[in-house]
């Protein structure tokens, strides 16, 4: 027997390529193309005048310049608004070029092909815009406020109210012996890829056919955004995703205007063109996420208990709505993490202002959640003088409780049940790992060295391998070879390696053998993409279901073939045997050979298989129901999400003098269900808590009150390098499967960014004994936040503050 | 007003090259789409990130920051310089396979010619050492565990090979 | 983020250079190592008519060690500074600054005197060499004159080179008997510009006692500031608390300004905290190092 693929540490099948320069990303791409450039607004708010492009005209290298006046019939309309909701009233989208008003500084109000980039900024220079500017919405309170209107036609900035409940929150808080109140805040920050944003497009005139390459996490709805936009039928548009060089929900918002524009000015000058974002542009035009202000009300007993929880919140969704309110309303359903009040209420407000658009960026929306959830927690153990791990146990569902419906809608208008996991055991574990208990005793040593040092946790429950549906397609090709195929896209999870590993145990073949496609609207038509934890769920399901379609078929083959009763056969290596006759054997590539009757004779192996030399001839050569060759294709499409939860656990050290803040440990307790490959879950779960940590400390969208992005470059915004991430992320894996598909697993790309924030939030708090209720906080902001709560560098020394009780 | 055209030779991975770019070319561009060395990525130009760090004479340099021009006379060494003669993987790149010390390889270009200079400075580098040999790349998908890790194996891997090579000299 | 075009010489000899440089007078811009200057081309909030690139004058691509101090040509690299045991015996100020200069990569590129005439307030070389009272020497078609740190820094961005001039040389004094230097600084990240850094050069007798002391900041001031720290410390040991004083002494003396990372009150505290460190450490280097002459 091969030893299973599944749950083994497999070494990427991608990395050869990838190491050796040999990747295929997008500007890596059409060495033949001319070069899109954007004339971005450079006002946040304003109406266009006049755009003259006369100056522009002499310059070297130009080919065309088109502004919104070149465009018409769907090219004219405003970009689609993606996922519609009752609620959203007031959703706006923009246009692929702006009409008569720009929104944010950023926006498409011009486009220029040339024959390079040099070129083409040359030109996007040379072009004058004459703008009126109008008032501008910056932030939260003042988009609140609603002095000024981002849009004239949405009173008060507020696309969306939406309140979600469960029992009778207020009720419950009125009752309650004890009552707490949190006024919370979350900044902007951004996905950021290392690789931005790219499109190819080639227009073939002599089939009126569209190929595009895009760095996309969703390749077919590029392709169906295109034809609607283009007036072409979906089979003339091919969308092919090359190698990505990182998404984290930025590629999953589609089209850009970009998409639609290099497609539109490729079939219009008949020659390919190439869009390649560059880093300033990904500032200022790709989407950003998390910026969110938070009210709590939470009503408790004397053991900590939560009766009541009523959260209000306000969501800067920036300038337009293209991704409807999937954010917002992932923090309103996800927020109750592994707890069960008696009551929750939610509403939130999704607010218009004068910034670039928000769209998912990874963990999307449960971030913000956690932050709510568990800095609540952590007062309300302040509050009772009781262990914050112990105030969470006692609110905990319970294993017996699951499934544990909460009676909420989620993100895919489905009802909020969680499926399996044991948040006992996991908290349990985490403790394990961190040391908690022993946590005094550090402190206290710390201290008596002059040191500061706090701990802190934090917990989360992600809904995750949401439907509709992906598809798989595994065909095995006469050479033995076989080919899988599913439409979703990659950006470097390891997808090839962890799909074939399912197929190489489902088939019983060699890795080697197999290859994967991923993301290519030809091969796989039907498919929606790359998001909400979702690809080995519900693609990894889909493939598996296919590839025991294909064995089925094979053993049927190779049960005829071989004279024998099915049951009998098993397949190690690529090759059918019989058990207990040796010799008795075909390989799957003789099999694919024979399962497709030809008329034409190729080579020696095609030749075994014309219809004119097996078959029954009292059949017709490929007899009813069935298809030629050896291909399983199925789609998965689940009820609902499945749930993967985790906690997290840091200890951060404060520096008395210069509040510069280092995160010393950082513990990670996982549960994604069934592994496939242990190496990548811990692969995706550090880069998660790279991002958490950067997300807690570093990362911000620094925009001034003219709506202008201070720090739109890599100098400024502090993604964090080496140095500023602890040596190790420690990790310990529970698996709890989920009973809802094929292969017991829940997502993982996600969780190691969620609960970051609330994490480091809570352990500083610890280190320094007053609360800490706005993320991300920098030295900086330690530094007032001591000298508000007088806790100076000279009392550095001193003990924590008497009323906080030791945590052990 | 096109624009001068100036004649620049450099050796690239061992082999000589001419080429013709404006003064302004940026060494990266030239190597991404004058000679299609496209393994050499850009993820900033503004010389933060460290994608498009490539061997300038044999030091580690941001690709982005130097103009072609000031390259002409001198060697450079991109990923794909890095692959031994023979088509396998240095041991470098093998590490990074054997730690899954990448995830997209967007940075990881960078990664691999940073890390081929620091460990022939110094080959047997501490865990600490290793960190600092990193600490001027951005990558925003691994969180650099397996980055670290994949420098000491590099390390382990090329002892091994010297030895080797010693043994059977 | 490409450059905008532009004209461009490539002189090979200092000759050459300062005479292509005479001719363009006012247009003349000269590209040595670049990481400041291409950044700012990217991104096109530069657009010189004309770069002159040194990068072949390999002349002025030398570090000369004397005892009276240590000199670095204009195409001399960070990192050869960094790498060099004899300047940093001669000067120790000099490797504990430079290796705070960016990331290892940016040093293989960036030169010395390229950053000192870039004269960025958060340049760690401009601290340098105003702390230390070193000069540049300057070439133009008239000849070759000397300017003093104190005369070098003519604003932010701003040096006195004048167009038409190329600085060939910057000179760092050696350090003194009895003396002892420290550079330390807080940057967001590691390797970024400093949100505020401190070097400080510090003089004990022959007890040990403080006998005289200066201090230079980083990100505080439009052009570097150099203050004499002496009147607080003169006399003192150095693990003294009363020096403490000193932070409320530099406090007293800058303005610095906020910028996204930072509050003025944070900056002014990290100055006063810093200096404390830089003097402290300064101190016992001065004192190892007179333990070991």
């Amino acid at each position: 027997m091969i030893p299973r693929k599944f749950g083994a540490r497999v070494a990427r099948v991608e990395d050869e390529r990838l190491v050796s320069g040999a990747g295929a990303y997008l500007d890596d791409l059409g060495a033949d193309a001319l070069t899109l450039a954007v004339v971005r607004s450079p006002h946040a708010h304003a109406k266009i005048l006049d755009i003259d492009v006369t100056g522009a005209l002499e310059v070297d290298g130009l080919i065309a310049i088109y502004t919104y006046e070149d465009l018409d019939g769907p090219m004219a309309d405003p970009l689609p608004l993606l996922i519609p909701h009752p609620a959203l009233s007031h959703g706006r989208t923009q246009y692929v070029l702006a009409k008569d008003e720009v929104n944010y500084a950023g926006e498409a109000v011009a486009m220029v092909v040339a024959v390079d980039r040099y070129a083409a900024e040359d030109i996007v220079e040379r072009i004058v815009v004459d703008y009126e500017p109008l008032p501008v919405v910056v932030g939260i309170q003042n988009a609140r406020a609603a002095t000024h209107l981002v849009h004239e036609d949405v009173p008060g900035n507020v696309a969306a109210n939406v309140v979600q409940q469960v029992g009778d929150a207020e009720a419950a808080i009125a009752a309650a012996p004890h009552v707490l109140e949190l006024d919370l805040s979350i900044e902007r920050s951004a996905a950021m890829p290392l690789e931005g944003r790219g499109v190819l497009a080639r227009w073939d005139p002599d089939f009126g056919r569209l190929r595009i390459w895009s760095s996309t996490q969703s390749s077919t709805g590029v392709r169906a955004a295109v034809a609607a936009k283009l007036g072409l039928d979906l089979s003339d548009v091919t969308v092919t995703t090359p190698d990505v060089g990182g998404g984290f929900g930025v590629k999953i918002m589609h089209p850009w205007p970009e998409e639609i524009l290099v497609s539109w000015a490729a079939r219009r000058l008949q020659r390919p063109v190439k869009f390649t974002e560059d880093r300033r542009e990904h500032f200022v035009s790709s989407a950003h996420e998390r910026g969110q202000l938070q009210h709590v009300r939470v009503g408790f007993d004397d053991e900590g208990r939560l009766l009541g929880l009523s959260v209000r919140f306000w969501h800067d969704h920036g300038a337009y709505t293209p991704y409807g309110l999937i954010v917002p309303i992932i923090t309103s359903t996800q927020l109750l993490g592994p707890y069960k009040p008696d009551a929750y209420r939610v509403e939130f407000d999704s607010l218009y202002t004068n910034t670039v658009v928000v769209t998912p960026y990874r963990g999307a929306g449960r971030p913000q959640a956690a932050f709510a959830m568990e800095r609540t927690m952590d007062a309300i153990a302040q509050k009772l003088g009781i262990d914050r791990t112990e105030v969470r146990s006692r609110n905990f569902i319970t294993p017996d409780d699951m499934p544990y419906d909460h009676q909420l809608t989620f993100q895919d208008g489905r009802p909020l049940i969680y499926d399996s996991g044991d948040f006992p055991q996991s908290l349990a574990t985490l403790k394990a790992l961190v040391g908690w208990d022993n946590f005094t005793a550090y402190r206290d040593a710390a201290r008596a060295a002059g040191r500061r040092v706090g701990i802190g946790l934090a917990c989360y429950v992600e809904g995750t391998g949401i439907g509709p549906y992906e598809g798989g397609t595994v065909e095995i090709e006469t050479s033995g070879r076989i080919k899988v195929s599913t439409g979703l896209t990659s950006q470097g999870q390891g997808h090839r390696t962890v799909f074939a590993q399912i197929v190489a145990d489902e088939l019983g073949v060699s890795m080697d053998d197999i290859d994967v496609v991923t993301g290519d609207t030809d091969r796989s038509p039907f498919a929606v993409g790359t998001f909400a934890s979702r690809a080995a769920v519900v693609s990894g399901s889909a493939i598996a279901l296919a590839a025991r379609k294909a064995r089925a078929k094979v053993l049927k083959l190779a049960a005829e073939a071989l004279e024998a009763d099915p049951a009998d056969l098993e397949i190690t290596d690529g090759v059918v045997r019989v058990t207990g006759a040796p010799g008795a054997e075909i390989s799957l590539g003789t099999l694919a050979v024979l399962s497709n009757p030809l008329r034409y004779a190729f080579d020696e192996q095609s030749k075994l298989a014309t219809q004119f030399t097996v078959g029954d001839s009292s059949q017709p050569p490929v007899p009813h129901g069935e298809q030629p060759g050896i291909e399983g294709n199925d789609y998965y499409s689940p009820m609902q999400a499945t749930f993967a939860n985790g906690m997290h656990a840091a200890i951060v050290e404060t520096d008395p003098v210069t509040a510069e803040i280092t995160v010393l440990r950082y513990c990670v307790v996982h549960d994604c269900g069934n592994i496939i490959n242990p190496i990548i879950v811990e692969g995706q779960i550090h880069g998660g808590v790279a991002q958490g940590i950067g997300g807690a400390l570093y990362e911000r969208m620094a925009y001034d009150e003219d709506g202008q992005l201070q720090n739109a470059s890599f100098m400024d915004f502090l993604m964090p390098y080496v140095t500023e991430l602890p040596d190790r992320i420690e990790i310990d894996h529970l698996e709890t499967p989920s009973p809802l598909n094929p292969l017991g697993i829940k997502g993982a790309g996600e969780a190691g960014v969620i609960p970051g924030s609330a994490a480091i939030a809570s352990a500083i708090e610890d280190a320094e004994g007053f609360p800490v209720r706005a993320m991300p906080i920098s030295p900086s902001e330690l530094f007032h936040l001591r000298l508000r709560h007088r806790r100076t560098p000279a009392d550095a020394a001193a003990p924590a503050q008497p009323e906080r009780k030791s945590i052990s | 007003m096109s624009e001068q055209l100036h004649d620049i030779r450099l050796t690239v991975n061992g082999a000589p090259r001419n080429v013709v770019v404006p003064a302004r070319r940026l060494l990266s561009d030239c190597l991404r789409h004058d000679l299609q060395l496209t393994g050499t990525h850009v993820g900033c130009e503004h010389g933060v990130c460290g994608a498009c760090t490539v061997l300038l004479d044999g030091e580690p340099v941001r690709s982005c920051l130097v103009l072609a021009v000031s390259a002409h006379g001198h060697a450079v060494t991109t990923v794909e310089g890095l692959t031994r003669p023979d088509g396998r993987l240095s041991a470098v790149q093998q590490a990074f396979r054997d730690c899954h010390g990448l995830q997209c390889g967007f940075c990881t270009p960078g990664f691999l010619t940073t890390i081929t200079a620091g460990l022939r400075d110094n080959p047997t580098p501490s865990r600490e050492q290793a960190r600092d040999m990193v600490a001027g790349n951005l990558c925003r998908c691994t969180g650099y565990q397996n980055i670290v890790a994949s420098v000491l194996r590099a390390a382990e891997l090329a002892a091994a090979d010297h030895d080797r090579r010693a043994d059977a000299s | 983020m490409k450059p905008p075009a532009f004209d461009y010489s490539r002189p090979t000899s200092t000759r050459e250079a300062v005479n292509v440089l005479a001719e363009l007078g006012e247009d003349g811009n000269v590209l040595a190592g670049g990481q400041s200057l291409l950044p700012l081309l990217n991104m096109r909030l530069a657009a010189p008519r004309n770069l002159v690139d040194i990068n072949a004058v390999t002349e002025l691509d030398y570090l000369r060690v004397t005892p009276d101090g240590v000199r670095v040509g204009a195409l001399s690299r960070h990192s050869a500074l960094e790498r060099s045991d004899d300047a940093a015996r001669v000067q120790p100020l000099l490797r504990q600054a430079v290796r705070l200069v960016a990331h290892a990569t940016i040093r293989n590129r960036g030169t010395t005197v390229g950053s000192i005439v870039h004269a960025d307030p958060s340049g760690e070389m401009t601290a340098v060499l105003s702390l230390l009272g070193g000069s540049v020497r300057v070439a133009g078609s008239a000849g070759e004159r000397t300017v003093p740190a104190e005369d070098f820094f003519l604003g932010p961005l701003e040096s006195a080179v004048r167009p038409g001039e190329l600085a060939v040389e910057a000179f760092f004094p050696a350090r003194t008997p009895g003396s002892g230097s420290s550079f330390t600084e807080i940057s967001r990240r590691h390797g970024d510009y400093a949100v505020c850094g401190v070097g400080a050069v510090v003089e004990l007798d022959a007890d040990l006692r403080v006998c005289g002391a200066r201090a230079a900041f980083l990100s505080i001031s439009p052009t570097p500031l150099v203050l004499d720290l002496a009147e607080v410390v003169h006399g003192r040991s150095f693990d003294d608390t009363a020096i403490e004083e000193l932070s409320a002494y530099v406090q007293a003396r800058i303005d610095p300004q906020p910028d996204i990372h930072a509050t003025a009150a944070y900056r002014s505290h990290l100055a006063g905290a810093l200096t404390l460190r830089a003097v402290r450490e300064a101190a016992r280097a001065a004192a190892d190092l007179e333990r070991t002459v």
